[in-house]
């Protein structure tokens, strides 16, 4: 039995592979690579898109032709040819399905390999799932009882069609086309996504959630997600997603929009593991998100994330509290290791009075990877009586990796009260040698020390997420011991 | 139970421990006490098996077993305990979640299945019943802002809660009070059995009051220099350590 020191847990870590490294195998209609303005006019047409639609997109694409890939993030990866990148991929086989029981069977194993069997699934009482495959929703359930309290769950560019007015009225409004480099790159190919109202004073009975995959080599996938709770509504959605191996990095850009109406309620859990890259920190998913939530008054947001997964991460879920006594909750659980990078925090901008947030944000780095939170807290000159509660605490495992972080604050009310907390830690020998002196061996020691760490955030998530969560938590610090 | 001959242990090439004996039998309490830097802690992290020291001569035997090459969680797995004299702080994870991964870790090293939430519930009731620990205590994070007496009730609690064959307790007496001295005592005299065995780490002889040592030994300069039985204590209260130093 050799010393056990921190050099050797780091070199441990970097012997874990990717545990969901397969892909499957569904024929595909995928589009040749390469963007301009007929590829954006194909993807809508593809998608039998009204003219609106089409013009949106190609304005989109206008812009982003304009546009820089940013670089104030904490960052460093070779930028994606965007003009290499085919931008439409879909499943051949393009069922309606009503049950499960019609799914691709091999869609079905690949659910369970990757643990999360759509059975399973079905058994949790009140989870309903749309599943989005390469792009395409292949799966809707539970639609009925949603449709009955007159919710509307589905694939964005079913909504297109079925429900144009809501679709025009609010896309976009809170991200703007122009917004970011990735955000108008969205905006002019994104493939489908998933849409989601629900109608005033009603509280959606289940957890609505969201299976995101890549999977045909080469293909960037650029979901759209629009939640709209409508006066006094509440909805709790769920988005969870992971990738197979990969040689080439593959391009991931999201653009989420929430909308909260006066009194309402929404909480976005999402669980991110998608291909980190092998240990050389070669491939892997670049994962560059906008999420962005309106509160108007009294109404409530809560984003919480468990990020373990992909090679690059850029993403700042953010809150407009616009709305009087409107209330911005941020929940970060952020895991690097290997050579990962992740820039990721939340802006919390003020508007309204008495308006609150809390961000709670907890980074855990191992291997050589980078993991840096970034924040605003921003309080606008006509909101008083702001108050904002902020912790930032890393966790670092061995001596090669980082965690840094940059929490700005801009307080144009002297009335705001903002407070910040900060913590560094490490994993100690004399922590692991007291568990294991009670039995526990050391993997199993990082782990519960790690989910120890993150117990604040994993709180928040509903219960059968929290525990997948977990179980990632585990798996991404997996064979820190031969 | 444990048998201990000519260990050598060092630790970043400083000799601590010189060429140490013991041997300690099923259904005996030992005492080991001895001035400050003797190489009292540093025993009980040897036998725990704690990496940073190397050991460099002589053998650590557990009912007949050269434990000297296991993973520390091994030997806790062959029942051996250890108080900490510092225990550590585990922040975010209760003293209930931490002691029943410890108790499902070493039954599933055994080859057992956890054990059922059931018996793992009356077994935290009836153990911390005897130590008189309050219920709310178990939910907060282990060690953390736990008071010194808090910290060395705990860790007797864990140890209630795992039945090691073999406990040794380090300074398990510093930072109690009288009260909680005897509570502590009390428990760890509950537990004792003909089946297992007990090493007390003290400077003082005031918990050999009530926990009464069939052996006592003086460790100074990493050897045991005296052994006698519980007067011995007595006597180095009187006479404190300054003749021991001589002897050696
Ligand atoms: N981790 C360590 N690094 C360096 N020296 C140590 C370490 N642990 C113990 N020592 C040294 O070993 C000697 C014995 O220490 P220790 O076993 O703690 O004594 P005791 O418990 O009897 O007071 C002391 O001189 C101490 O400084
Ligand atoms: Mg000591």
């Amino acid at each position: 039995m050799s010393k056990y020191t921190e050099e050797q847990l780091e070199e441990e870590l970097k012997t874990q592979e990717y545990k969901y490294g397969f892909y499957t195998d569904i024929e595909s209609d995928t589009f040749p690579i390469g963007l301009n303005e007929d590829v954006v006019r194909a993807i809508s047409k593809k998608k039998n898109e009204p003219e609106w639609m089409t013009e949106w997109r190609l304005e989109a694409f206008r812009v982003w032709e304009q546009m820089e890939e940013p670089e104030w993030a904490n960052v460093h990866y070779e930028k994606p040819k965007f003009q290499d990148i085919a931008y439409y991929s879909a499943p051949k086989k393009k069922p309606k399905l009503n049950s499960l029981d019609e799914v691709d069977p091999e869609l079905l194993d690949t659910f369970k390999r990757l643990g999360i069997s759509v059975d399973e699934q079905k058994k949790l009482a009140n989870v309903a799932v749309d599943i989005v495959m390469d792009s395409v929703s292949v799966a809707t359930t539970f639609k009925k009882t949603l449709g009955e309290k007159g919710i509307i769950f589905m694939p964005i560019s079913e909504a297109i069609q079925e429900h144009p007015e809501l679709v025009k009225k609010y896309l976009g409004t809170i991200v703007p086309t122009t917004d970011n480099f990735y955000a108008a790159l969205n905006s002019a190919v994104f493939s489908d996504g998933s849409f989601c109202y629900i109608p005033k004073g009603v509280k959606c009975p289940m957890e609505l959630s969201t299976y995101f995959r890549i999977n045909e080599g080469g293909t960037g996938q650029f979901e759209r997600t629009l939640v709209v709770a409508d006066k006094g509504s509440y909805v709790s959605y769920l988005e969870g997603c992971t990738a197979p191996m990969r040689d080439e990095n593959q391009l991931h850009a999201a653009v989420v929009e929430l909308i909260a109406l006066d009194d309402a309620e929404i909480k976005y859990s999402t669980v991110q593991n998608w291909y980190p890259g092998n240990k050389e920190g070669k491939g892997g998913v670049y994962n560059f998100v906008t999420k962005r939530g309106l509160c108007e008054n009294n109404a409530k947001i809560s984003w919480t994330q468990v990020e373990t997964g992909s090679a690059v991460t850029w993403k700042y879920p953010s809150c407009i509290l616009k709305g009087n006594n409107s209330v911005g909750e941020f929940y970060s659980i952020a895991v690097t290791n290997n050579h990962q990078q992740a820039d990721t925090g939340t802006k919390m901008i003020h508007l309204g009075k008495n308006t609150r947030s809390t961000i709670i944000s907890k980074g855990i780095s191992a291997g050589q990877s980078q993991n840096s939170y970034r924040g605003l807290v921003q309080i606008n000159s006509r909101a008083e009586n702001a108050r904002n509660f902020s912790q930032c605490d890393s966790l670092l495992m061995g001596n090669a990796c980082g965690a840094h972080t940059f929490p700005y604050i801009e307080a144009k009310n002297k009335s705001a009260q903002i407070e910040h907390e900060a913590t560094t830690s490490k994993i100690g020998e004399d922590q692991l040698f007291y568990c294991n002196q009670r039995g526990i061996d050391t993997e199993k020691a990082i782990a519960l020390i790690v989910n120890g760490f993150s117990k604040e955030v994993l709180n928040k998530l509903p219960m059968e997420f929290a525990v997948e969560a977990q179980k990632l938590l585990e798996i991404s610090l997996e064979g820190s011991v031969g | 139970m444990l048998k201990i001959e000519n260990l050598k242990a060092e630790i970043d090439g400083k000799a601590i421990l010189k060429g140490l004996n013991i041997e300690v039998k099923a259904g005996e309490v030992h005492a080991i006490m001895g001035p400050n830097g003797a190489g009292k802690s540093t025993l009980a992290n040897v036998i725990a098996g704690k990496e940073e020291y190397e050991v460099t001569e002589g053998s650590i035997e557990l009912n007949d077993e050269d434990i000297s090459e296991l993973a520390p969680e091994e030997r806790a797995h062959n029942g051996v305990f250890l108080s900490f004299q510092y225990p550590v702080e585990i922040p975010g994870v209760s003293v209930t979640n931490f002691i029943k991964t410890a108790i499902n870790e070493t039954r599933k090293a055994k080859g057992l299945e956890d054990m059922p939430a059931k018996d793992m519930l009356k077994m935290i009731r009836e153990k911390s019943e005897l130590l008189e620990i309050d219920r709310k205590f178990l939910g907060r994070s282990l060690n953390e802002g736990f008071s010194g007496g808090e910290k060395k009730r705990n860790e007797i609690f864990q140890m209630a809660m795992l039945e090691p064959k073999l406990a040794i307790l380090d300074e398990t007496d510093s930072g109690l009070d009288i009260d909680a001295l005897r509570i502590v005592a009390n428990g760890v005299n509950k537990l004792k059995s003909k089946d297992n065995a007990v090493i007390v780490i003290t400077h003082y002889q005031r918990l050999l009051d009530y926990i009464v040592p069939d052996f006592v030994h003086v460790l100074h300069d990493g050897k045991i220099v005296k052994t006698g039985d519980a007067s011995l204590a007595l006597e180095l209260e009187a006479k404190g350590y300054d003749w021991i130093k001589e002897l050696a």
